[in-house]
């Protein structure tokens, strides 16, 4: 199980999607976000909804992977659903001691849903295609314009590099402190809320010494091995904007078009 | 001359007093002279805290002496301009090889030396897939490092230190973690490196990984108690013992079997046994 959780959850495939460079899919990925909240009607939606699965047929990842990320925050939507089918005012549609339904109620409430169930799946659809070497290596070289102002790019990037690198080896540690901890008689089982969060003490305390062990040891690691931060750097891989990206681009364009006039579609 | 040359070097640690001073603390090395010629694998022996693994990192200049001198090709490990130049020439493995793998893709990990270095991307690419070749992990470059066994992991990071094209390559206590079947392996691929023309100096506490070099240094409470051919010092019991090591069983067999001195490692005796 630990094994799953340390590439992301990366699908790994060769299709039109994860071809395309990481850059072209944060962005693309951070203005469908903001253009679910442009859209303010079914139709908006329905061109919003088509657009995305269209995109993960493209990307031949299994529906199965797409909708596991939506399990997880399944009770954020529904009491997000529910608040806004309770809580809105307007034309009454149902009364029943104090509680109300409105009309307008009830259409807010729909599309906050699918806003967020789209939202889930677009920011999924992510981290499915690209691998997470990938989506670092794109995030320092966005944000390198920044690093004019003082923004570590490059260090921010290394940093979620080595997170990812090392969460199964603190995961391991962790596993092997438990186990001693109870071989000693330790109970992390037993007790009220707060004996078993002071039972966690003597497993962080021992967690943090050997986290330090760990960084002093890779420190000495990358220092032999001649690194001396980003700059004069360069990369094995180097992404680089391909046709795809532009096709990519155009096509987001002009979905930005049709998602920015479906708000005058009136039928 | 040698392509390493240490002189009178002396490594001293400082300590933080109760007053918050640094005051003088162990002295890990004392007085030690070597020169370590191109080519040649030397094996560095001693009991735990004799000082083995901090000579290990005076050799790149990760500790720098507190007095005396380690000249690396040329390279003054103390002059913190030509630092660079050194540590590309003299790459290191460490024991622990959790800790010295970067990234989580193989691949992504053995090209990072290359990377720092300023390589050409297309030139990164040649010699990370040569460098996995050379330790048998070409098919798997695109696997995740945390699916690796030990053995593997330690691969990995031989493989990210000959990326580097070094002329000598430190190994400090690489297989000390590792099960005997990752420890063959590791073995295995020093001695093809050392056959390759590169410098190789392996610190260990297996006696049996130190006969197959060409020269053994023992150190004894950090400094130099002896330095000469395998098949002189596992000929010297009272050496052995003074050193606080252990002779290696083959020897052992060797001594109670009455065969010639000169025989040092399981080949040689094996097939001396066999031949007879």
């Amino acid at each position: 199980m630990i094994r799953d959780i340390t590439l992301g959850q990366y699908y790994p495939g060769d299709s039109m999607v994860h071809r395309l460079d990481a850059r072209t899919k944060i962005i693309a990925t951070l203005l469908y976000i903001i253009e679910l909240f442009v859209v303010n009607n079914f139709w908006g939606f329905l061109i919003a909804a088509v657009a995305l699965f269209a995109v993960v047929a493209v990307s031949k990842v299994p529906l199965k992977f797409i909708f596991r990320g939506l399990t997880a925050v399944f009770l954020i939507i529904a009491f997000t659903f529910l608040l806004n089918l309770f809580m809105v005012d307007g034309r009454v549609l149902w009364h029943w001691k104090f509680l109300t339904i409105t009309y307008e109620g009830v259409s807010r409430a729909f599309f906050m849903a699918v806003r967020l169930v789209l939202l889930i799946i677009g920011s999924s659809i992510l981290t499915l295609t690209t691998k997470p070497i990938e989506l670092t290596d794109g995030l320092e070289k966005l944000l390198k314009p920044f690093s004019k102002i003082g923004l570590p790019s490059h260090e921010i990037a290394l940093m979620m590099t080595i997170a990812l690198r090392f969460i199964p080896t603190l995961m391991e540690e962790t596993d092997k402190i438990i186990k001693a901890q109870q071989a000693r008689g330790a109970d992390f089982e037993s007790g009220n809320i707060l004996q078993r969060a002071k039972s966690l003490i003597p497993i962080l305390v021992p967690l943090f010494v050997s986290s330090f062990r760990i960084a002093q040891d890779l420190a000495l690691a990358m220092e032999a091995r001649c690194y001396r931060g980003g700059d004069g750097r360069t990369r094995m891989n180097e992404i680089r904007f391909k046709k795809g990206d532009a096709a990519a681009a155009v096509l987001m364009a002009l979905f930005l078009a049709v998602i920015i006039a479906s708000r005058y579609i009136t039928l | 001359m040698g392509f390493i040359e240490i002189r009178d070097l002396k490594i001293e640690f400082t300590k933080i007093d109760e007053s918050g001073k640094e005051v003088p603390g162990k002295v890990a090395l004392d007085g030690i002279s070597l020169d370590i010629e191109k080519g040649s694998f030397v094996a560095v022996v001693g009991m735990n805290g004799s000082g083995k693994s901090t000579l290990a990192k005076c050799l790149n200049g990760l500790l720098i002496p507190t007095a005396g001198r380690v000249i690396v090709d040329g390279f003054d490990t103390a002059n913190d301009e030509t630092i660079w130049d050194i540590r590309s020439r003299v790459s290191m493995v460490f024991q622990n090889p959790d800790n010295q793998l970067v990234s989580s893709i193989v691949e992504d990990d053995v090209a990072f030396g290359p990377e720092n270095l300023g390589i050409e991307p297309a030139e990164i690419r040649e010699r990370v897939d040569n460098a996995l070749i050379k330790v048998g992990m070409f098919e798997l470059r695109d696997k995740g490092a945390h699916m690796l066994s030990g053995g593997q992991k330690q691969r990995i990071a031989i493989a990210g230190a000959i990326a580097m094209r070094p002329d000598c390559i430190v190994f400090d206590e690489p297989t000390a973690m590792l099960d005997p079947k990752g420890r063959a392996g590791v073995m295995q691929i020093i001695r093809d490196l050392h056959s390759a023309g590169i410098t190789c100096i392996l610190i260990t506490h297996f006696m049996s990984e130190a006969e197959q070099a060409d020269r053994v240094i023992v150190l004894k409470n950090g400094k130099l108690l002896c330095d000469r051919t395998p098949a002189a010092l596992f000929s010297d019991r009272e050496m052995i013992e003074r050193a606080g090591l252990e002779m290696p069983p083959e020897i052992e067999l060797r001594d109670k079997a009455g065969l010639p001195k000169e025989l040092v490692t399981a080949e040689e005796i094996a097939d001396y046994i066999a031949g007879k």
